[in-house]
């Protein structure tokens, strides 16, 4: 598309009115000229000869009669090897990058290679030459950290390619051509190893799509016990603020067993991002034995940072991570908050003055939610392996309501509901997922009637507790005390995890087996006590040993030794009867 | 460059529209008419219209007056003379002191690259255990104070402004009672904390569009401050006022309202300001404290909601104690494993048997009989409330955490506080260690026994 120039007729807060001369197209990426800086704006609405641009910078200074240079493309994404462990902004400005070329502050109108042009892979060609290739099949390969870094045929490539020529294993720069494809027509295309996407699209270059079956173990014990994840599937972390939405997925993001981690923060505190920038280069991947980061991307655009890029950066992170589903990895993205994201989308709704719906969010609000969440997936590719994405969004309802348009629309799109709830975290029972109100239709890492069953003590227990609200212990019989009594142990002593304890914070799913074993057996036992007193001190004492074995490592002498006093305990406790 | 108009052809609210050429968008223009001169910022360009909001608002204001542009956004001065100074949201001096003009600062400037933050690592201590020990306040945090109305949340943080170890401190006060402002004014004064201090206030009679300012202006400062390498404190009340003030304008500019007629970009707005709280790698740091107050009591009224996402907890001020329960500073893990070792412990313990006794107070209420674990409930529970929670209370970290155990070694036995044995073996007062200890064992069930309640 030709290059088209236009001029400022209005601004209103991130939001410019622009009159144009030729053609331009919806959702193209414009920069308006501000003295030297460009400002990096895109389409969001075009009317007669005036097009309505959302900025993803601070608008201030601009002027009427100021300058606007299309580029004829849709806001896109580099994709190529180099992006582990890279930090970004929502655009894919690489924020340590900016930070040496602007120091402490976000220089507007900075914008840097996402990717190192300069950096050497060692690329070793898998195609030969007259090989047929479509989309997305594999050329050849750079090692990037701990993985084989697949260089396919660019995703925007339709029909098939005859090979005509692929580079000699050596070291090339990203920008350096690997091979040249002829189309069905005889033209030919220079490939490297760079590409581009347009992060609205979503990228479909795979054989097909599957059912997500194998669960993705994160190591909290309420989330694989009770409500697991999928590989492939799709999940959401909604809460109260203070219930500790973050915490939960940052700890997910440490533990989760996958390939690759792409973290979206947006519109969320900078000091969490922090967090993660700083400490994941310390942390050690127990499966790799490499450092944290090796395996994650981070975007990051808080919540002081433009509005508009907060929009695209989930879109970014999303991108990113299919582009390494594309590789035959699994990949969990991780989205905080969505909620800041719809805010996003309701400000930019309300600026162009648009009808609003519920709460003002603008009516397409469901739609785009549903078609976000269905970007992640299991799926074959090309050559029979399988990748995944799996996305997990903690959404932010205002007043810790449910009922709210974000919340129900990510509802009624995803596999599992994690629900956090403020009574919880107000008790210090953390993970705050209610253990009553969750669900998930994904398959448990235990065995499932013993998940029911302890579901059913769970809900029977508190079903009591409310009874006693209103009858008083004394108007409670023996058993249902304690079944409630049975209920709380199963609360504190394997739904709580203490995510500071490098031992509790992270459960195995082998150790989620044994113990669930265990303490579903415990809870299965008849156990009689002489009075209430008796059975509140045991349990006491039953929840205290199974925190200090939650603490124990699992080949150690003191878990074995703590299991056999607990054993013993029930046992005398059964005995009694 | 400075061309003059003269020719106001709309006015509305604190808006004004004239037709104008080569205007910048958020520049600064001066309104003069014969009731006065006041400063007017450029908030829409529309074709040749400019849109303009008069800060001393457009009453009085003619159609002949006269508006010239100046070429620059909003400015304020910064130097050192400033500590000891009161000004108004505009800027302009409140106390009998000189007009500062020197070193112009821009506000509400760019958001910091978080590749230059850093993980925030230094406790602000402040003597109060609610703080202290259960929340600690960390450099670099943004915290709210949500309160009812009629809480005394100046009262607290005045103290706070006295007691804190930090370089500076800057408060920002938004359509505060004159009389608040006095209290503030001599309280740091009588103390001496005013010479580390710089004022902002708007007061509730000010023009509205200066309650605006304030915490952009308190925070630009702020943030010199800290690339100079000081701690810096700023603490805002009430930014209640401050989203009244922006959904009061925003309707006047017939935006479309979302929640209860704020505008939609209100988080955005909030956020943008409290994300200037930051630990910066190589300078200073910058820590807000900013009284929230619910209207009618309701943490969902969307102003403390936006909030508490914002923010890395927040303070609930009842009845003239900090609450337990909600309140949060999400910053203190970064802080507490180094103080003590029992620190966490303490924190997490008291707070659970403390949920309990309100339990408990509420099973009593209801006239239900009460057992003898209800019994140490409800001593622990005034006993905490008397010596913990009483905002009166001033006493380093250290001794509230051992008086921490102290209250729990007179109400419980160690194994009913749930405390990981470890701990108790070490901190639990030594007086009673010796016949606990037998207990815990494989006999632990024959042998806890509750001991008899004491009245």
């Amino acid at each position: 598309m030709s290059q088209t120039n236009g001029t400022i007729v209005g601004v209103n807060g991130n939001m410019i009115t622009v009159e144009f001369e030729d053609a331009v197209s919806m959702n193209e990426v414009g920069y308006a000229r501000l003295g030297e800086l460009r400002l990096m704006s895109e389409i969001v609405r075009i009317r007669g000869t005036r097009a309505d641009m959302q900025v993803f910078e601070d608008t201030a200074g601009l002027s009427v009669g100021d300058a606007v240079d299309f580029t004829g493309d849709m806001l896109s994404v580099e994709l190529g090897p180099g992006l582990l462990t890279q930090i970004y902004d929502g655009l894919q400005n690489p924020l340590p990058q900016l930070a040496e070329a602007c120091g402490f502050f976000l220089q507007r109108g900075t914008y840097l290679p996402a990717l190192p042009r300069d950096t050497q892979w060692a690329f070793t060609p898998t195609a030969a030459v007259g090989d047929t290739l479509t989309a997305g099949e594999s050329l050849g390969t750079v090692p990037e950290g701990i993985f084989e870094h697949r260089i396919m045929v660019p995703f925007r490539l339709r029909g098939r390619y005859t090979v005509a020529s692929v580079a000699e294993a050596a070291d090339y720069t990203i920008e350096d051509t690997v091979a040249t494809l002829t189309d069905e027509s005889g033209a030919t295309i220079e490939v490297s190893m760079l590409q581009r996407w347009p992060v609205k699209m979503p990228i479909t270059a795979y054989a097909e799509r599957l059912r997500p079956t194998e669960p993705l173990v994160t190591k909290s014990r309420t989330v694989d016990t009770f409500f697991p994840v999928a590989r492939g599937g799709t999940f959401c972390v909604p809460g109260p603020f203070g219930a500790g939405k973050t915490v939960l997925q940052q700890l997910m993001s440490r533990h989760a067993d996958v390939d690759v981690v792409v973290v979206a923060a947006c519109g969320e505190r900078a000091g969490e991002v922090v967090e993660t920038l700083r400490e994941f280069p310390e942390l050690e991947d127990p499966r790799t034995g490499k450092s944290l980061m090796a395996r994650t991307i981070i975007i990051c655009n808080t919540s002081s940072m433009p509005v508009a890029a907060r929009e695209a950066s989930v879109y970014t992170g999303i991108t990113l991570a299919s582009y390494y589903r594309q590789m035959g990895l699994n990949v969990l993205m991780l989205a905080d908050s969505t909620s800041r994201w719809a805010q996003a989308l309701r400000e930019t709704s309300g600026r162009l003055e648009e009808i609003p719906g519920e709460e003002a969010f603008p009516a397409y609000l469901e739609s785009v939610i549903a078609s976000f969440y269905e970007r992640g997936g299991v799926v074959t590719l090309k050559d029979g392996s399988t990748g995944s994405v799996t996305i997990g969004g903690t959404v932010s309802p205002a007043g810790g309501n449910f009922d709210e348009p974000v919340t129900q629309g990510t509802l009624k799109v995803v596999g599992a509901f994690h629900g956090l709830s403020r009574a919880r975290s107000d008790a210090r029972r953390y993970p705050a997922i209610d253990p009553l109100d969750s669900w998930s239709k994904y398959v448990s890492v235990v065995d499932n009637d013993a998940v029911e069953a302890g579901r059913s003590i769970l809900r029977r227990g508190s079903e009591v507790g409310q009874m006693m609200k209103v009858v008083g212990e004394e108007g409670t019989s023996q058993d249902d005390f304690v079944l409630y009594l049975k209920s709380e142990y199963m609360d504190s002593a394997y739904l709580q995890q203490d995510a500071f304890d490098a031992i509790d914070g992270a459960t195995s799913a082998e150790r989620q087996q044994h113990v669930y074993g265990a303490i579903s057996g415990f809870l299965q036992t008849n156990l009689h006590f002489a009075d209430k007193t008796k059975a509140r001190s045991f349990f006491h004492q039953l929840t205290q040993t199974t925190r200090d074995w939650n603490r124990a490592d699992m080949g150690s002498q003191e878990f074995k030794d703590i299991q056999g006093r607990l054993e013993h305990m029930v046992s005398e406790a059964a005995v009694n009867a | 460059m400075h061309k003059v108009y003269h020719r106001v052809h709309n006015i509305a609210g604190n808006v004004i529209n004239i037709r104008a050429e080569g205007v910048r968008y958020r520049e600064l223009a001066e309104v003069t008419s014969r009731n006065g001169t006041s400063l007017a910022q450029v908030i829409r360009l529309q074709d040749d219209e400019v849109s303009l909001q008069v800060f001393a608002g457009a009453r009085g204001v003619a159609t002949d007056a006269e508006v010239r542009f100046l070429g620059h956004s909003m400015q304020v001065p910064f130097s050192e003379a400033l500590l000891g100074r009161i000004f108004t949201g505009a800027a302009n001096p409140r106390d009998r002191g000189p007009e500062l003009s020197e070193n112009l600062i821009d506000i509400g400037g760019p958001s910091v690259n978080p590749a230059k933050r850093i993980i925030p690592r230094n406790m602000v201590r402040t003597g109060i255990p609610m703080i202290d020990v259960f929340n600690t306040l960390v450099e670099s945090q943004k915290l709210p104070i949500f309160a009812r109305a009629g809480e005394p949340y100046n009262p607290l943080l005045a103290r706070i402004a006295l007691q804190a170890e930090v370089d500076v401190i800057v408060l920002g006060g938004m359509g505060l009672k004159h009389d608040d402002y006095l209290y503030f004014r001599d309280t740091l004064e009588e103390s001496g904390a005013l010479s580390r201090t710089v004022m902002f206030v708007h007061t509730a009679s000010d023009p509205i569009v200066e309650c605006l300012l304030v915490p952009d202006i308190s925070l630009a400062v702020a943030e010199q401050f800290a690339l100079e390498g000081k701690r810096v404190l700023v603490l805002l009340t009430d930014m209640t006022s401050f989203a009244d003030a922006m959904k009061e304008i925003a309707i006047t500019m017939e935006q479309i309202p979302s929640n209860r007629g704020y505008p939609g970009d209100l988080y955005s707005q909030l956020a943008s300001r409290y994300e200037k709280a930051v630990d910066f790698d190589g300078a200073g740091s910058i820590t807000i404290l900013a009284a929230t107050t619910m209207p009618g009591d309701d943490v969902t009224h969307p102003v403390p909601d936006n909030t508490g996402y914002i923010t890395e907890g927040q303070f609930y001020l009842r009845n003239g104690r900090i609450e337990p329960f909600g309140s949060l500073s999400r910053l203190k893990q970064q802080v507490n494993g180094d103080t003590r070792d029992d620190h966490r412990t303490i924190m997490d313990t008291l707070i659970q048997l403390y949920a309990g006794y309100r339990e408990t107070l509420e099973k009593q209420s209801m006239g239900f009989r009460m057992s003898d674990w209800d019994a140490k409930l409800l001593k622990y529970g005034t006993r905490f409330e008397k010596e913990m929670m009483d905002l009166t209370v001033n006493i380093p970290l250290e001794e509230a955490l051992d008086l921490g155990w102290a209250i729990l070694a007179d109400c419980f036995e160690p194994m009913e506080t749930g405390i990981q044995s470890k701990l108790t073996d070490r901190f639990w007062p030594k007086s009673e260690i010796g016949d606990q200890k037998s207990e815990v064992g494989e006999e632990a069930v024959e042998s806890t026994e509750p001991a008899p309640v004491e009245a």
